[in-house]
């Protein structure tokens, strides 16, 4: 653990630059709803009009139109609850964001299906509606977030000025939160991995796991174009990261078998391709357990990234709370807790300037020398098109 | 679960004991009255089975928007990916239904043999009763965290035994692996729903088989084998639908490339990186229904059969 910050700490005076590139253009616009999408999202339009009472803090459009935060927090609080959905206590430090939250402004924070992927979190709201348990609040990734504009209520929190353009929808529908990195993540006694093509070596047969399949999660998905950026690939062309990872298969090194706490806790996957984010958290649950894990971002390319979004359900039950929880995640204290569970927030480079930044936090996160790449919706499509037809070898063993 | 076993031996069906009973005049409001008496299950039927069935039919041959189509249906047949997929569900299917019937059948005709009341049927019993629902990923925990590549019994042989026996094993991760997997949760089921066929095979019939000259081959030839025959082959088809619709056992032990009917389902519905392909998921439930469908025409014509002699 020591070892790695000062390793990492190193890096951080950089990532600044990094997170102004991480926004380079690659965040979805619900204008142009993605391909494979299908086309069903509605104007964002649609369900940012509608005529609202000024002041209300069920509907407003951003804290000051409702009176501020304290008056919408207020209003939260007499609701009394926001339902989270897919918000796993050590994912991006969601546990202490909750803890913080329910602690400062009294209300009550439900953390549903904590394992649920961005797509449940679109169907749970559809199939939950009108139950009073459908959730208020979304994270999304960005393909996903995408597709469902006409699905989000509109809020600008009282930061929204420190958000770069190319992070937020101009009305704010939603708004990019944290992202990571995709990183090696690994037990310690296992040796000293850097980069992906240390997991050829033959001492790590059938330990190396990748967190989802590629068609199915953005981990798995993004693991996939990290190796191929690592293994001479680019963002338009993944066959070199399908290729690794088919390598890895005949040698026995990849398992198929889905990362997940108990697997890492259990010794099944000492070796996980996940985000940084995902990783970071398991670093303080498996020490009493005697395992170092270590979280590295692949040195051999450049490092990958991809922006989660905040976003309120237009049918939350609990509106006014809902738009409390974003001013709060959206504040310094929420945005720094994000860093601290390896997460970089978005608001990361105003709050360098402002100095408000947690510097620990941010030394034990750390980045790369090399700006990140992060995938278009073309360039996902191409990818996902090429998967399709490439990614099955895996399962076709004896 | 149990359906299958109601043709066993030595039971009428419910066909023949409605024949039996009530007068030519009272038949028509006796038919009424049991109508009544059915409605709650009709009810369970229609919110259950009929309900479902009807959104997964019409949302695979609809668009997102509900025109009519039938782009997803197509899916079916030219998506190699997802034929390959259908192959590949059906044929583990298979292997697991017959590894379960074979194994799960002479287990159960030892439990059989044994002393009616005795502890092992017992404790076969109550042990296959909860067995036949250990799926699922505890069971694709269980196994992994003993046979896995550094499972507890692969590192006991490897360090104790000096046996590399499973430190190269990776058709763990493959076909051969889920079926083994698969096997754990069909042998008790066979038990379950074999044991009690067997036990309607009575000694009685073996006397008079004997007491005519027949041997124990002639006695299993003509009167064990076609008595058991279509209860094995119902129990056979159960397993197979079983082993099918299997879902979250495959999906702890294979995350990568869904190569299973179910584990495509799961990726149309749930997927962050292709979005908005839930009707083609309602495709693929569409195909398994209809080949579940065909399984089930079969199992009723078996049992046609089966019934023929108990009347």
């Amino acid at each position: 653990m020591h070892s790695m910050r000062s390793r990492l700490a190193a890096m951080a005076g950089i990532t600044a630059v990094l997170v102004a590139a991480c926004s380079s253009g690659a965040t979805p616009t619900p204008a142009s709803p993605s391909a494979a999408g299908g086309g069903a999202s509605a104007p964002a339009s649609q369900a940012a009009g509608g005529s609202v009472a000024a002041g209300d803090p069920k509907t407003a459009k951003s804290a000051a139109e409702a009176g501020g935060v304290d008056a919408v927090c207020a209003a939260g609080k007499t609701e009394g609850q926001v339902t989270l959905i897919a918000t796993p206590n050590n994912w991006a430090n969601y546990g202490q964001m909750i803890t913080d939250f329910q602690t400062k402004y009294g209300i009550k924070v439900q953390s549903d299906k904590p394992d649920a992927n961005s797509q449940d979190e679109i169907n749970q709201a559809t199939q939950l509606a009108g139950t009073g348990r459908q959730p208020d609040i979304f994270d999304l990734g960005s393909v996903v977030a995408a597709a469902h504009t006409d699905m989000y209520a509109p809020y600008q929190p009282a930061t929204w000025a420190d958000i770069p353009a190319t992070n937020k929808d101009p009305n704010g529908l939603w708004i990019n939160n944290y992202t990571g990195f995709i990183s090696i993540s690994y037990d310690t006694k296992l040796g000293d991995i850097t980069k992906f093509s240390d997991l050829k070596d033959p001492k790590y047969k059938g330990k190396v796991a990748l967190n989802g399949d590629p068609l199915s999660a953005s981990a798995g998905f993004n693991g996939v174009v990290a190796a191929a950026l690592a293994n001479g690939g680019s963002a338009d062309n993944i066959a070199p990261g399908v290729d690794f990872f088919k390598n890895l298969t005949t040698i026995g090194n990849l398992i198929p078998v889905n990362p997940n706490d108990a697997s890492v806790a259990s010794g099944q996957t000492p070796i996980v391709i996940d985000w940084t984010y995902n990783q970071g958290g398991l670093i303080s649950t498996l020490a009493p357990k005697g395992i170092t894990w270590k979280v590295v971002v692949p040195s051999d390319g450049p490092p990958v990234a991809a922006f989660y979004n905040e976003a309120i359900n237009k049918d939350a039950a609990h509106p006014a709370a809902a738009r409390c929880w974003v001013e709060y995640v959206f504040s310094d204290a929420g945005q720094n807790t994000w860093l601290k569970g390896f997460a970089l927030p978005v608001r990361l480079q105003a709050m360098q300037k402002a100095g408000t930044v947690d510097a620990a936090a941010l030394a034990a996160v750390g980045a790369p020398a090399t700006p990140p790449v992060q995938l278009t919706q073309a360039q996902t499509d191409t990818a996902t098109t090429y998967l399709k037809a490439n990614w099955k070898f895996i399962t076709i063993p004896g | 679960m149990t359906e299958p076993t109601v043709g066993a031996p030595g039971q009428p069906t419910a066909q023949t004991a409605g024949l039996a009973s009530g007068g030519a005049g009272s038949r028509r409001f006796r038919g009424a009255r049991n109508y009544l008496a059915l409605i709650p299950f009709h009810l369970y039927l229609a919110v259950f089975l009929i309900l479902p069935t009807l959104i997964v039919a019409i949302g695979a041959l609809t668009t997102k928007d509900g025109r009519p189509t039938l782009d997803n249906v197509s899916v079916l047949f030219t998506d190699p990916t997802i034929v390959d997929a259908f192959v590949y569900s059906i044929q583990l299917s298979i292997a697991t239904a017959i590894a379960g019937a074979v194994l799960g059948g002479l287990l159960a005709w030892a439990v059989a043999r044994g002393k009616p009341n005795g502890l092992l049927r017992q404790f076969v019993i109550a042990a296959s009763g909860v067995l036949a629902q250990f799926g699922g990923v505890m069971l694709a925990f269980a196994f992994l965290a003993a046979f896995g590549f550094n499972g507890l019994v692969t590192i006991f042989l490897r360090d104790t035994l000096h046996l590399d026996l499973l430190t190269d094993a990776t058709w763990i991760y493959g076909f051969a692996g889920l079926t083994i997997v698969y096997t754990y949760f069909q042998i008790p089921l066979m038990l379950i729903v074999f044991l009690p066929s067997l036990d309607g095979l009575r000694q009685e019939w073996y006397d008079a088989s004997a007491s005519l000259g027949g041997s124990s081959g002639s006695f299993w030839r003509h009167v064990g084998g076609p008595i058991l025959a279509p209860s094995f082959l119902g129990a056979l088809l159960l397993l197979f639908t079983n082993a099918f619709s299997a879902y979250a056992t495959a999906a702890a032990l294979i995350s990568q490339g869904s190569p299973l009917a179910t584990l495509q389902i799961a990726a149309s519905l749930q997927s962050e990186v292709v979005v908005g392909r839930e009707n083609v998921g309602k495709a693929l439930a569409l195909g398994m229904i209809v080949i579940v469908s065909v399984v089930m025409v079969i199992y009723a014509l078996i049992q046609r059969r089966a019934s023929r002699w108990v009347r």
